[in-house]
């Protein structure tokens, strides 16, 4: 099966129903999507299917050949920061961090359709992903500052 | 790539086996950049560390550890806490390495440590790399717990580094030919003041050599008033690779030919496993092997996918046991409980004297439940264990004591095995990484290969130990004129610690391979934590019945026993100021006398714009909705950080549902090291604490836990984060004490303090959910 991730074109040796999560973390080595939960419940594993933010912990490989694939670290593009990633920084948002690469795919999804979004529509985007550290506040002011950084 | 695999690699595996992988890149890990930047990891040709022997620990060794922020130039001594060279190295280049037993669990003492070794040697900060927790490069500074890794390794490291800095100035006077009053350092380079030409960098003084001094207690270290380094929000070295998606995790590491294995649980607790059917799960493709050891049942594949397959389908026959008590029954449960030992924590003057003749006497029983860690990374780690020798990547928070209990159920002497810790998902307190290393080790060591184990959702929820449910019961009285004369308090808890302490009987693998570990002895600790308060009260009597067991397994869980002891002195507290018609901040300072405290709950209130006047709130709004305000304060532990905090909570009485749209902490943690980091864990407090008072509770059936995923065990979310507001209180002549976990036990009790002055309702079992909230104000 050939899958496109981050603008290049992958073959892969999954089984069709694998989870897109494990294909992209073992068969490519991608750090970025996380295994919280694989019940489409923590938002840990969010990549982008077609610039829409999916669980890939539920998606079968399968479901998502002939897309493109968008993870974490293609985000940005050419090796540079995605202003999500720089406004993560500037705001320190993160304590251990598992949950910010979930946290950035879905804000990059949201400031994609609703460019400038208000707290609580930044907050309703975010309820499905999971943070237990408590970096929430520093999250929410990161995708403020990256919506600024972007208009 | 091939010019990274160093001896340093060598090292860190073993030379055999990075010979049979034929110079190929060992760990994958290691490839990625240095979170500082674009650092060199490896050394340059010719260096000193290029070329150091295999042999082990010689002087001069080259260690390393396989994370992505460690560089593996290091020149090291033997691991020696009484040598200044066993705590820090510096290398030609100028690079300062540590060599430091604590870890870093997301908290971010990396960079705050790395400060204080900046501050006190003269070196710019991008200059220090931190070696955290390798049974191999480390000294055993035993767990990273309890919020005491600033307070406890930042003097050490502070001292080896002034010790260190003293020792170049002699060096660069002897060299310069100058006297030292007259030698200024500055960037890890000493000048001879007013002569430019005459200077000498550290590397130059001591590169690649060792100092050969014994480490010393009486150093002088630098005036707080000339810091550049600490006192500033340095940003976390570890953030630029995790948002990037750079290896940073143990997760995210790989070892060449590594396998992936899954662990098959009891299906009750206690439950023995009767049968297991291989045939179930013949048509998996890259199944490698089923392992059965007792009671512990894993499987091992080579596709991660295949390993959770085959877990989720082999057929094992377990026996039906119901060892739990009720759920619903757990208070009377744990007041009938054998207890192992009574503790008086405090006594002062004659409680029932003072009880019989108050003027006012209340009492009330307060109550947690079972609260999990709930990391959101499920434990993971990864382990090759074979030819007799082990080595466990964990995200332990104590490589020794790991070590010792891996070491006793392999049944390899203890020098055999080496445990790196390698970050991991946030853990707050002990979850489930030091068990999922004894799975991934066991798993391993059946197969002969590494094997990576990731727990499921389930086997996290369902099996890390839990923080410990705990009744209290208090009883106080007022005299006439509403002043405190009597607190009797007495505290029903298991031990909060069951870490694993070299003993391999706290491992849960432990307890279910056949035959067991012996059953490991933990002392009695963490549940009477701020069992006792700093009112000033003439009687007073504060005991902890510890009893003998737990009908979960439990452990430690961020701040142990003082959450649930905070908010029953704090809520008691509160009742007695109500009780008494007070203010609750004016009750409070009534009974304080350390100024610091003192100061921490003015703070809170004047931030909090707290209007003085009993609780409950006479104008606590019309209609569903009500409002209220509540204060509580804690020194934690009774002898670390202060800290005071402020809810304002709105209660809905129809739904039940609580919200909190603010809280106000002030802070007092000694002299403050890195403020934004601070004010990131008091945030996390805040948040954490909120969830847990509103939403946790473990649910279990009388066989085993209930809550095995986050529909059935709900945190809290961002629509329900409240704005938190911060005062920090710095105090540069004190030293730095814990942030960690401190505040999360007085934001809890605030937010109940504040539903009583909204509703003029108490509740005292925690979690505040909306069912026990109807019910209360029906
Ligand atoms: S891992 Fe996919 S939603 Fe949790
Ligand atoms: S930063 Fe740790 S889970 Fe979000």
């Amino acid at each position: 099966m050939q899958i496109r991730v981050n603008g290049r074109q992958h073959a892969v040796q999954a089984a069709p129903d694998t989870p897109l999560l494990y294909v992209l973390r073992n068969e490519l080595q991608l750090n970025g999507p996380k295994f919280g939960c694989g019940l489409s419940q923590c938002g840990a594993c969010t990549v982008h299917l077609n610039g829409k933010p999916i669980r890939s912990c539920v998606t079968p490989v399968s479901q998502a050949a002939g897309g493109e694939i968008t993870t974490l670290e293609g985000l940005g593009g050419d090796g540079k920061l995605h202003p999500l990633q720089q406004a993560f920084l500037d705001e320190q948002a993160g304590q251990c961090g598992y949950c910010l690469s979930g946290m950035i795919m879905t804000a990059a999804a949201l400031l994609t359709e609703n460019p400038r979004p208000s707290d609580d529509e930044i907050r309703q985007a975010l309820a499905g992903n999971l943070c237990r550290c408590g970096s929430h506040l520093r999250i929410l002011r990161a995708v403020k500052r990256a919506a600024e950084a972007m208009a | 790539m091939a010019e990274r695999v160093t001896p340093v690699m060598e090292r860190a595996l073993s030379r055999r086996r990075l010979l049979k992988s034929a110079g190929a890149l060992v760990i994958s890990f290691s490839l990625a950049a240095c979170s500082r930047g674009e650092k060199q990891t490896a050394p340059p040709a010719g260096s000193p560390a290029a070329k150091a022997p295999a042999s082990p620990t010689p002087a001069s060794a080259v260690v390393a550890t396989p994370t992505p922020w460690i560089p593996t130039n290091a020149v090291r001594s033997a691991i020696d806490d009484k040598s200044l060279d066993g705590w820090l190295a510096i290398a030609p280049d100028g690079t300062v390495t540590v060599y430091c037993g604590k870890v870093e669990l997301g908290t971010g003492v990396r960079t705050a440590l790395a400060q204080i070794v900046a501050e006190e040697l003269s070196v710019p900060f991008e200059r220090v790399e931190m070696v955290m927790g390798d049974t191999a490069a480390t000294p055993d500074q035993g767990y990273t717990a309890g919020s005491k890794t600033l307070q406890v390794a930042g003097p050490v490291l502070q001292r080896a580094a002034a010790q260190a800095y003293a020792l170049l100035l002699d060096l660069a006077a002897e060299r310069l030919g100058a006297p030292k009053d007259q030698l200024v350092a500055e960037d890890g380079v000493i000048r001879v003041a007013g002569n430019d030409a005459a200077k000498v960098s550290y590397g130059e003084l001591i590169g690649g050599k060792q100092f050969q001094q014994a480490l010393r207690e009486d150093v002088t270290v630098k005036p707080a008033d000339q810091h550049r380094v600490v006192g500033q929000s340095i940003p976390r070295v570890d953030l630029p690779g995790k948002i990037t998606g750079k290896p940073s995790y143990v997760q995210d590491l790989r070892l060449p030919g590594m396998l992936h294995g899954r662990v098959i649980r009891p299906a009750a607790i206690g439950a023995r496993l009767l049968e297991v059917d291989e045939s179930s799960v013949k048509d998996i493709p890259t199944l490698v092997k089923v392992v059965r050891n007792g009671n512990f049942l894993g499987v091992v594949a080579e596709r991660e996918e295949d390993a959770i397959k085959a877990a989720k389908q082999l057929k094992a026959t377990w026996e039906q046991v119901e060892n739990l008590p009720a759920m619903e029954a757990l208070r009377d449960f744990i007041l009938s409980q054998p207890i192992a030992q009574d503790k008086e924590v405090a006594r002062q003057g004659d409680v029932e004297a003072a009880l019989a003749g108050a003027a006012v006497r209340l009492e009330a029983t307060y109550q947690v439940p079972y609260q999990m860690h709930g990391s959101i990374g499920p434990s993971c780690a990864v382990a090759d264990v074979r030819d007799g020798e082990a080595t466990v990547y964990s995200s332990t928070q104590g490589v020794y004591p790991l070590r010792g209990a891996l070491a006793q159920l392999l049944g390899l002497p203890e020098e055999k095995v080496r445990v790196i810790h390698v970050e991991g998902a946030g853990c707050y307190g002990h979850n489930g990484f030091d068990d999922v290393a004894a799975d991934a080790a066991l798993l391993s060591q059946a197969v002969g290969k590494p094997v990576r184990v990731q727990w499921m959702r389930h086997d996290e929820h369902g099996w890390e130990p839990k923080g410990p449910a705990m009744v209290i019961q208090v009883s106080g009285g007022l005299d006439g004129q509403g002043n405190v004369v009597a607190w009797d308090y007495a505290v029903w808890t298991p031990t909060h610690s069951t870490r694993p302490g070299k003993q391999a009987g706290n491992l849960l693998a432990g307890q279910l391979v056949d035959p067991p570990a012996p059953p490991a002895k933990n002392s009695n600790t963490g549940g009477d934590r701020n069992a006792n308060h700093n009112y000033a009260f003439p009687n007073n009597r504060i005991i902890a019945h510890w009893l003998a067991s737990s009908p979960l397994r439990q452990s430690a869980l961020r701040s142990l026993g003082a959450f649930a002891n905070v908010n029953a002195v704090e809520g008691f507290m509160d009742e007695l100021a109500a009780a008494a018609k007070i203010d609750p901040v004016a009750f409070r300072l009534k009974y304080l006398t350390d100024p610091r405290a003192i100061d921490v709950l003015k703070a809170a209130a004047e931030k909090a714009g707290w209007e003085s006047r009993p609780s409950p709130n006479p104008a606590n709004g019309s209609g569903d909705v009500v409002r209220g305000r509540g204060v509580a304060y804690a020194q934690y532990e009774g002898e670390y950080a202060y800290v005071a905090a402020v809810a304002e909570v709105e209660v809905n009485r129809q739904s039940g549902e609580i919200r909190v749209p603010r809280v106000v902490v002030a802070h007092d943690c000694g002299i403050i090291v890195n403020p934004d980091g601070l004010k990131n864990q008091i945030e996390g407090n805040v948040i954490q604490g909120v969830s847990r008072m509103l939403k946790e509770r473990v649910t279990f059936d009388r066989a085993r836990v209930t809550s095995l995923d986050w529909s059935s065990y709900p945190i809290l979310t961002f629509p329900e984060v409240p704005e938190v507001e911060i005062v920090l209180i710095d105090r540069p002549d004190q030293s730095p004490l814990g942030a960690g976990e401190p505040a999360i036990s007085p934001v809890g009790a605030s937010i109940a303090n504040a539903f009583f002055d909204a509703t003029g309702v108490r509740l005292r079992e925690i979690p505040f959910t909306p069912d026990r909230v109807k019910a209360a104000l029906a």
